[in-house]
């Protein structure tokens, strides 16, 4: 079981409250848990990777037991914490603006 | 009994205020979709409880919403709330908008430092329903494209004729971007489309989309190369009466322009206007001579001049202007009021609604002469449209 955090208009937007929880069968990697997320809240597509290129939008940032996982690939494992659910992946948005 | 519903865009959701006939009277609902970037909301002329609305955000990009029960309640086309994931092709290609790469031979457009840039999908700045089928509507979009649904926003498809005219390495980004904000169905001719972008100019299509000529003779724009080139103006609206689709007007960044020839020639009709920059231009639903403009006082200082929050109306298709205060703030008010930011309703007396970067939203019951405020403390108004309803 993998647990996801989403910033606050995501969840909005996917009318979720708090965690999220995905089972995943196979690797744990940024591209497995966002494929998870998008399969069971279609409208979250496009708003965390691009829909065109499947980029993360430029001012999303992953994180995970304490470290910026943001520029890892996208098939990289997630840390071991993550893949045993024990750790959440927090999605975040960028604070910009002041 | 007859009524009227105003869809209002703002910077942190979107507000409808509903009312009957009389207009004196306002429910206010919203914020929906609170704290995201609400373009535009438009209904369909063909089912007024066919809503559709364009929601965005710098973070989390583009998002189409949809409306089936006149804004009561909404969904993403193709993906309904809380519907569990099944086997099939991907949904929600909603707000999937892939630019065509056979739009030959364009691939690139004149950035702000004159170099060429790539097409890149920012937002849909507006919304056009079909004036026949609920489930058609067009959307204009930045870096400036026309798209199509006809799958009620499900899926979208650009028309690439629009890219391919060959002129796109000219187009250039206003301030706000290089998009794609005015779009006109021709009720008379079902092939004939009218749209604008800021900063390329104004174009038309007679075949439904396939092929696009520019329609910019006539607008001098001294601050480009070449004042009277084919394209690179910046167009920032172009309003119709739809008795008269030959006869069009346009706010340009400086200029009030006409044309009475589907916009083969363009006039100035700026007149005794205060100022000539402005960004909103509408046209009176029973009057096609009677148009409205918020004279704006420059492109460096984007308020109302003076402190005074006026509309300008021509009775006589321009050129001879009046201002239009009673019920408006006439000191002390730096208001803007962007440029799909004013509707007309169909009622009689026509109404006539407009909404400021302060957050107000007036309305005229009786054709301009007086106005009053329906809200005045939502976020800054980034569109208004009007329904009226039977």
């Amino acid at each position: 079981m993998i647990r996801v955090i989403l910033p606050h208009h995501l969840r909005t937007l996917a009318q979720v409250g708090g965690e999220i929880e995905l089972e995943i069968e196979g690797p744990i990697t940024q591209r497995s848990v966002l494929d998870a997320l998008e399969a069971r809240y279609p409208m979250l597509r496009g708003t965390i990777r691009d829909q065109v290129t499947l980029l993360r939008r430029p001012f999303l940032r992953f994180f995970a037991c304490e470290e910026d996982l943001s520029h890892e690939p996208p098939d990289t494992p997630l840390p071991d914490a993550v893949a045993s659910g024990k750790e959440p992946l927090i999605i975040i948005g960028a604070i910009a603006g002041g | 009994m007859s009524g009227v519903r105003v869809l209002v865009g703002t910077r942190k959701g979107a507000f409808i205020l509903a009312s009957d006939g009389k207009r004196e009277k306002w429910d206010v609902s919203g914020p929906h979709f609170a704290g995201w970037e609400m373009y535009h909301l438009k209904g369909s002329p063909a089912d007024p409880n066919r809503i559709y609305a364009s929601q965005t955000s710098g973070w989390f990009g583009q998002i189409i919403q949809r409306s089936d029960d006149g804004g009561k309640t909404w969904h993403q086309p193709g993906t309904p709330a809380g519907e569990p994931a099944a086997p099939g092709p991907p949904k929600s290609a909603s707000n999937k908008f892939a630019y065509d790469a056979s739009a030959n031979p364009l691939t690139t457009h004149q950035w702000y430092d004159g170099t060429q840039h790539p097409w890149e999908f920012k937002r849909v700045w507006h919304l056009e329903p079909s004036l026949t089928d609920p489930d058609t509507v067009y959307a204009g979009v930045e870096d400036a494209a026309l798209f199509r649904s006809t799958d009620g926003g499900e899926s979208w498809k650009e028309l690439p004729g629009l890219r391919g005219h060959g002129t796109g390495p000219k187009w250039q980004p206003g301030a706000g971007g290089m998009c794609l904000h005015t779009i006109i169905l021709d009720p008379s001719d079902p092939n004939r489309i009218f749209i604008a972008i800021s900063a390329a100019g104004a174009f038309r299509t007679d075949d439904a989309g396939k092929t696009w000529k520019p329609i910019n003779r006539g607008l001098y724009s001294p601050y480009i190369p070449d004042p009277r080139a084919e394209v690179g103006h910046c167009v920032h609206h172009v309003a119709m009466n739809p008795s008269r689709p030959k006869v069009l007007f346009m706010q340009k960044h400086w200029d009030v322009m006409r044309s009475d020839d589907a916009g083969d020639n363009w006039k100035e009709i700026s007149g005794n206007l205060p100022t000539d920059f402005g960004f909103v231009i509408d046209v009176h639903a029973h009057e096609p001579e009677t148009i409205y403009v918020v004279p704006i006082k420059s492109d460096s200082e984007h308020f109302v001049p003076d402190g005074k929050l006026r509309v300008f109306r021509s009775r006589t298709g321009g050129n001879e202007w009046e201002p239009l205060s009673r019920g408006l703030p006439q000191k002390d008010c730096y208001v803007n009021v962007l440029r799909d930011a004013m509707a007309v309703d169909s009622l009689d007396k026509c109404g006539v609604y407009f909404g400021t970067s302060g957050g107000q939203v007036y309305a005229s019951s009786d054709a301009g002469d007086s106005w009053a405020p329906i809200v005045r403390d939502l976020p800054a108004v980034l569109s208004v449209e009007v329904q009226t309803l039977a």
